[in-house]
């Protein structure tokens, strides 16, 4: 009800503003829609939508799977995690965008690059959570393991995914929404095709309805698949809490 | 041997093997410059007459995209906090902003005022605002209830109360929303000039990458992750003694 109303409020703000700027300034809400259901409509939408989603796909596979690996080794021993975690977190606080040049030189131009950059932007926040979650696993969890003398499998099978399952979750939450962006930066400054490259075109262009509707489009992905993570998150975490120890 | 030291270690491991593998052939010179290079070609960026108005176009948007957004994110979170059905509303859409990529908007932005400081300084406003007004948020939640209930047994004014006790117990918070706030607004502004813009230390990356000139272009990467990277080093020296003083 609350977020309801919240909403209206926005959406009157925006149309409030396009009223005051001109329709020809600010698209209105309406003009926004209306172009993002005729770009549905075209093939071109849909090759910049794959371009953008593949890329994505393999920067955020990468980002969880090197993010997790990186953050097991950083856990497994106090010295190593605590080196390397204020490297990491001052990599993390940079402006990784003035080594996006690097990237493409590396790279070349293509999905490669993109691909980097997006891991560039997920791997540290991917491995740090990780990282925290092994290491709040309670010692009495891994006296107990140490007693029933399990081998690493099955550790890792029966102790630690079950345990950092609700992190892992949530470092996906953490690792779709700035693989995304990583990618997206990526497109805006060096491509010839993809979503962040459809909205630098439509700027070169002065198309206001196009970039607002490219905008609109990826924010509601975004905040969907934000959301449906956020459940599941919920979901496990009320699950693992049941446990009794 | 402190984790502290070994971090210089590593990092200083790191540059020597990026130095030899530079120097040995391994790494292509036209791709990655040797460090040592790197740091010769930062002196010589600097030396360059208009690097001063670079550094400063940079520095002033930051400052007045980072200042925005204290501000701003400041004052909407106490009014976000006096009120629950706002608050209600609110938080979901607080807890969703960041997964939204914003910086897909700076083009909008570019439409609406031109290519120019206001369209950086929005974008960069964007980023930041939101975690002042979380850090605000968690801050006034975290006041002792016991201090607001002393302020009322001592019938201090709105004023008073705002001053001697709500202040000085979000303090700490609020320097972390802003230390957010700052290190948001130096990607906003950088990350917009290097897309697009005429000037800034991000606009000379991006136009030294498009002429291949790779000299100036890593002499300026150098300059921009050394000096950010030491205002960021800096603000978590200050943020971590501050929440220690207050034993958070």
């Amino acid at each position: 009800m609350a977020l309801a109303c919240v909403l209206l409020v926005l959406l009157a703000l925006w149309i409030g503003l396009s009223a005051i700027a001109g329709a020809g300034v600010v698209a209105d809400p309406l003009t926004t829609l209306r172009r993002l259901i005729a770009m549905l409509a075209t093939p071109r939408f849909w090759k910049d939508c794959q371009t953008t989603f593949t890329a994505f796909t393999w920067s955020l596979l990468l980002s969880m799977l090197l993010g997790a690996a990186i953050g097991v080794a950083l856990a497994l021993d106090r010295f190593i995690g605590e080196t390397f975690e204020p490297i990491l977190v001052s990599f993390y606080a940079l402006p990784k965008v003035t080594l996006y040049p690097v990237v493409l030189l590396l790279c070349g131009l293509g999905p490669a690059s993109k691909v980097t950059f997006g891991v560039m932007h997920a791997l540290v926040p991917v491995a740090l959570l990780t990282r925290t979650a092994i290491t709040q696993i309670r010692p009495v969890l891994w006296r107990s393991v140490k007693v029933m003398h399990l081998s690493r499998a099955q550790i890792l099978r029966h102790l630690v995914l079950p345990a950092i399952a609700v992190d892992l979750v949530a470092a996906l939450r953490i690792g779709v929404s700035l693989s995304l962006l990583g990618v997206l930066i990526g497109e805006m400054f060096a491509a010839s095709s993809g979503l962040g490259f459809a909205a630098m075109t439509a700027m070169g262009l002065g198309d206001l309805p196009t970039i607002l509707a490219i905008g609109v489009f990826l924010s509601v992905i975004a905040v969907a698949a934000n959301a449906t993570l956020l459940v599941l998150e919920g979901r496990l975490r009320r699950r693992q809490q049941a446990v009794p120890f | 041997m402190s984790p502290r030291l070994a971090a210089l270690g590593v990092v200083a491991g790191a540059v020597g093997t990026l130095e030899a593998a530079c120097r040995g052939g391994l790494i292509d010179p036209q791709a990655v410059l040797a460090p040592s290079v790197m740091v010769a070609a930062m002196v010589e960026v600097l030396q360059q007459p208009d690097i001063l108005h670079a550094v400063a176009s940079t520095g002033l948007d930051v400052l007045a995209a980072a200042l925005l957004a204290i501000s701003g994110g400041f004052v909407a979170g106490i009014v976000i906090h006096a009120s629950r059905f706002l608050r209600f509303g609110v938080e979901p859409l607080l807890a969703s902003y960041y997964a939204v990529p914003t910086f897909i908007f700076y083009p909008v932005f570019v439409v609406v005022f031109g290519v120019g400081k206001l369209a950086i300084i929005a974008i960069a406003f964007c980023l930041g605002v939101v975690a002042m007004i979380t850090a605000t948020l968690s801050g006034l939640d975290a006041v002792p209830a016991v201090l607001l209930r002393t302020a009322r047994v001592m019938r201090l004014s709105w004023l008073q109360r705002t001053v001697m006790v709500m202040l000085p117990a979000t303090l700490p918070y609020l320097f972390t929303g802003a230390r957010l706030a700052i290190t948001y607004a130096f990607i906003g502004v950088i990350a917009s000039e290097f897309i697009l813009s005429g000037e800034g230390l991000g606009y000379d990356i991006a136009y030294a990458y498009n002429n291949f000139d790779n000299r100036p272009m890593f002499g300026l990467m150098l300059l921009v992750l050394l000096s950010v990277g030491g205002i960021n080093a800096a603000l978590d020296t200050l943020d971590r003694h501050l929440r220690r003083k207050t034993g958070q």
